[in-house]
Order: C-alpha cells, then structure tokens, then sequence
C-alpha cells in the first residue's frame, strides 16, 4: 500500500516535471522572485502566470523575439521576423547584470558590427520593460508599489527611519 | 640713405618683436585650441526619454561623495516643486553634485526629467580659468580639482557655460568649490563607472568611451526618428563635453534649460587672443619704458657727468 502510494507520488512527480519542461506556457507559469536591486528593496514578487493572461498570451510584449513569437516592433522585424524560440527565454539569458563591467565593455565593444550595443542591464531591462507598460495600463508605478524597501535602501535614500529632521531643513549654499 | 639714429633703431626692433610675439602666440594658442580631448577618454551618454524622475542618482551621490544628509529624503518628489530666486528650477550646491530636474513642456503628455551635473568639457572653461591651476582634465576624461590650492576666487564658476562650480559659502573658515569629478577617486580611475550611472535603475546613462557613445547616440537617433532630436548635445558643444545628452522630440533641447547658443569653440577661444597680448606687454612694455626713460634722462645724466668732472 505504502509501496504503491509512493511510486505513485513519483509518477507524478516526473510527470509534473517532465510537463513543465516541454509544455510552454502556462506549465512554465510560476512566481518568480525578481531582486536586481536586492541591496535596497526586497525581491519583486513576479507573477508570471497573470502577465501572460493580461498581454493576451503574447510573449513578445515582453520577451521580444525570444519566445517564439513575432516582435511588435516594426524595426525588430527587419532582422528578427521569423526567430526561433530561444532555449533559455529568460531575461537573464540575454540581459546581463553588470553592463559597465570591463569585461562586457569589451565584448559589446569589440564585436564588429554588433547591433545591440546600448542592451540594457537586468535591472534596467526589467524597469524599462515594466514601468511603461504599467504607466499605460494604470498598474503601479511607484518604487514601493512593486518592491518594499530594506533597511539598506531607507539609510541610501534618507528616507523611513533614516528620514532627515524637518527642522534641518536649510537648502545651504544654493546661491551662486 | 636714412641715416639709421638709435631712436629709429629702437622704433624698428620694437615693431618687429611685437609682430614675432604676435606670431609665436597666437600659434601657441591654436595648437592648444586643437587639443580636442584625450583619444579614449571615458563619456556618458544620457538618455533623458528614459528617466522617470526617482532620484536614486542624487541619493547615489550622496552617498559615493559622503555628502551631508539631504534637507529632504531622495525619496520626497516636491523637490520638484521647489524655485531658486527668480523662478529657477533647482541647481547643484556644495552639498549636491548632481540633481533632477522636471519639466512640462507643452505639447507633452508625460513631463521630462534632467539630470544636471558637471559636464565634464573636453577643454573645461573652469581649468583655463584657474590661475593656481586647481583643475586637471584626465585621460579618462573627468575634470578633477585640487581643493587644497583653491583661493576662492570664483573664477571657475563665472567662465564655466553650464553654471555647475559651486562654492562652500556654508564654511566660513576655508571655503573651496564644489563639483562633481565622476567620481574619478573611486571609480572612474579603476575603469568603473560614476555612481549615479550604476545606481540608474531605467540605465537613462550609458557608460562607455566617448567617440563610442557618440557613434550609439547617432545610431539611436537613426532607428528611432519619432523618439529623439536629431542633435547629440555635448557632441560638439563648446568644444564637446564627456557628458551627452539625447532628448525627446516633443521636448526639444531649447525647453528643458539647455543652453543651445553656446556655440562649438572651446571657452578658451574668446580670451586666447587677449591672452596672446599678455606675455606681450609684460616682456615688452618694461624694456620699452626703461628705454624711454633712460632717453629723456640722458640729458639731464650727461650734465651730471659733466658737472661733477
């Protein structure tokens, strides 16, 4: 009885994974945990699941040419009309988290004829990919909205408890 | 034949020193006007139809710099708000190298951001001013200052085009000026980028070489004509600077506080030819007048002579 109980929790188990890697989708759908700032706000709650039923099931909206699916915009289409669907379709796979670092600089630099040079980093792919989407469609916008603030971030921005005396308030040395 | 007087002598070599002195400098003077930057100094290009005014830059600064604590936190927006003497949008101070500005322009539905700082001049009015020679451009392109020659003169901050030397008027012990150096002591020396442009969580600054940035401006502008202005501001402007700028076409240069009148010339050009005439009148305006005295006075010197023998 146990016996069988467990095969069969197995069973289900490979199949779950076996599904989740061949079925696109809403088998990839899950929560993922988005924290390119993670030094001064905690990790964005993504909900994969929901984005893909609010862009109507269109994976370009967001992942360009990398999921199979045509881009919207006229000048990706010139080069990128009939991409295949990437095997890693994640942001991380093309956006890179230090853009600035020498090594990068070179490689962006240095390739001959490389296009995408001014590509943005995760976390600015992710700003950029979701602030203007979220403007449009009266989502939150706001820096707190999406991610709450750690210790660290308050003491970088004097802001919550590392907020500034109101009664030091002296603009200092404004005049020119 | 004339005969050639020591009076007529004097007048000669006068006129032809003055015109090789004339010569030499104004040579001297278009060489250094040619310097057009070190070949792979360091820019940023700015991207201002990206910003969206959070102001993590300023708290970035403040913290790479170890500047005071703000009056308000980075996170307050009614800074946008606030008006200098005579209704001018917020400057930089001693207390904060850089700072965001917002604009509604008309015809705009979404306001723009700027972000204001040193620009960081291929040939810096600041420098060319500074007679204790504080500032030093680097080859990585920032333009540093040695606080501890400053006097305070302030000249800086009158011949630099975009306004951004500020002073300490707040220490009244030893007051210096104030800038932003692109973080050249703890980053940009290392090949690192400034702060503010690492913080960035839209990427509105792209770090990178400066004749390659130039050549990415040009780029974006071409893939995207309905986005920006077909002018790269810094690209030639007085000079050009480290710093460049990309705007949004329906919020031209000329309506978010840009200076578009400033022409191409470094800031040096409109006193290299005064400054030509300085070395001129100091070696020869003393010989010249010595010369004029001893002439009058030879008289009176000859009978003097005369007397006493």
């Amino acid at each position: 009885m146990g016996m069988k109980k467990r095969r069969l929790l197995g069973l289900t188990l490979i199949a779950v994974m076996v599904s989740s890697w061949i079925l696109p989708g809403s088998a990839l759908a899950e929560v993922f945990e988005l924290d390119s700032m993670k030094n001064l706000y905690e990790g964005v709650s993504f909900d994969h699941d929901m984005h893909i039923e609010v862009t109507g099931d269109d994976c370009a909206v967001c992942h360009h040419h990398t999921a199979g699916t045509a881009p919207a915009e006229p000048l990706c289409v010139t080069c990128h009309a009939n991409s295949p669907e990437k095997d890693d379709p994640r942001c991380s796979s093309c956006h890179v988290k230090d853009v600035f670092a020498a090594e990068n600089m070179r490689k962006v630099w240095d390739t001959p004829r490389l296009y995408h040079r001014g590509k943005p980093s995760l976390k600015a792919a992710y700003h950029q990919g979701c602030l203007g989407c979220h403007e449009q469609n009266d989502a939150p916008v706001g820096c707190t909205d999406c991610h709450a603030m750690t210790e660290a971030g308050e003491k970088f921005y004097h802001t919550g408890t590392c907020a500034p005396e109101p009664k030091s308030a002296d603009q200092g040395g404004g005049h020119h | 034949m004339k005969k050639l007087n020591r009076r007529a002598f004097l007048k000669g070599g006068l006129a032809s020193g003055v015109a090789v002195a004339a010569v030499g400098s104004a040579k001297k003077a278009n060489a250094a006007g040619d310097f057009g930057g070190y070949p792979d100094s360091m820019g940023v290009l700015v991207d201002m139809t990206k910003c969206v005014g959070c102001r993590t830059c300023e708290a970035a600064c403040n913290k790479e710099q170890g500047l005071p604590a703000p009056a308000k936190p980075f996170t307050d927006m009614s800074v946008y708000e606030e008006q200098r003497h005579g209704g001018l949008p917020r400057r930089t101070t001693e207390k904060e190298y850089t700072i965001v500005n917002r604009y509604e322009v008309e015809g705009r539905e979404q306001p723009l951001f700027r972000k204001f700082q040193c620009n960081h001049c291929q040939e810096p009015g600041c420098l060319t001013s500074c007679f204790v020679n504080a500032y030093t451009k680097t080859p990585e392109g920032a333009v540093i200052y040695d606080a501890t020659v400053c006097v305070g003169c302030r000249t800086c901050m009158i011949s630099c085009p975009f306004y951004v030397p500020t002073y300490s008027y707040s220490s009244p012990t030893n007051p210096v000026i104030k800038k932003c150096i692109m973080c050249y002591d703890t980053r940009l020396k290392f090949g690192r980028p400034p702060a503010c442009v690492e913080a960035c969580p839209q990427q509105v600054m792209t770090f990178g070489k400066r004749t390659d940035l130039i050549g990415l401006a040009h780029k974006n502008i071409q893939d995207r004509p309905d986005r920006y202005v077909d002018h790269v501001y810094g690209e030639h402007e007085v000079g050009g600077t480290s710093w460049m700028y990309l705007t949004a076409v329906d919020a031209p240069f000329e309506k978010i506080g840009f200076d578009t009148h400033l022409g191409k010339q470094p800031i040096i050009y409109y006193v290299k030819e005064f400054l030509a005439i300085v070395p001129m009148v100091l070696l020869i305006w003393p010989a010249l007048f010595t010369g004029f005295h001893l002439l009058a006075t030879r008289k009176d010197a000859q009978k003097n002579e005369e007397s006493e023998s």
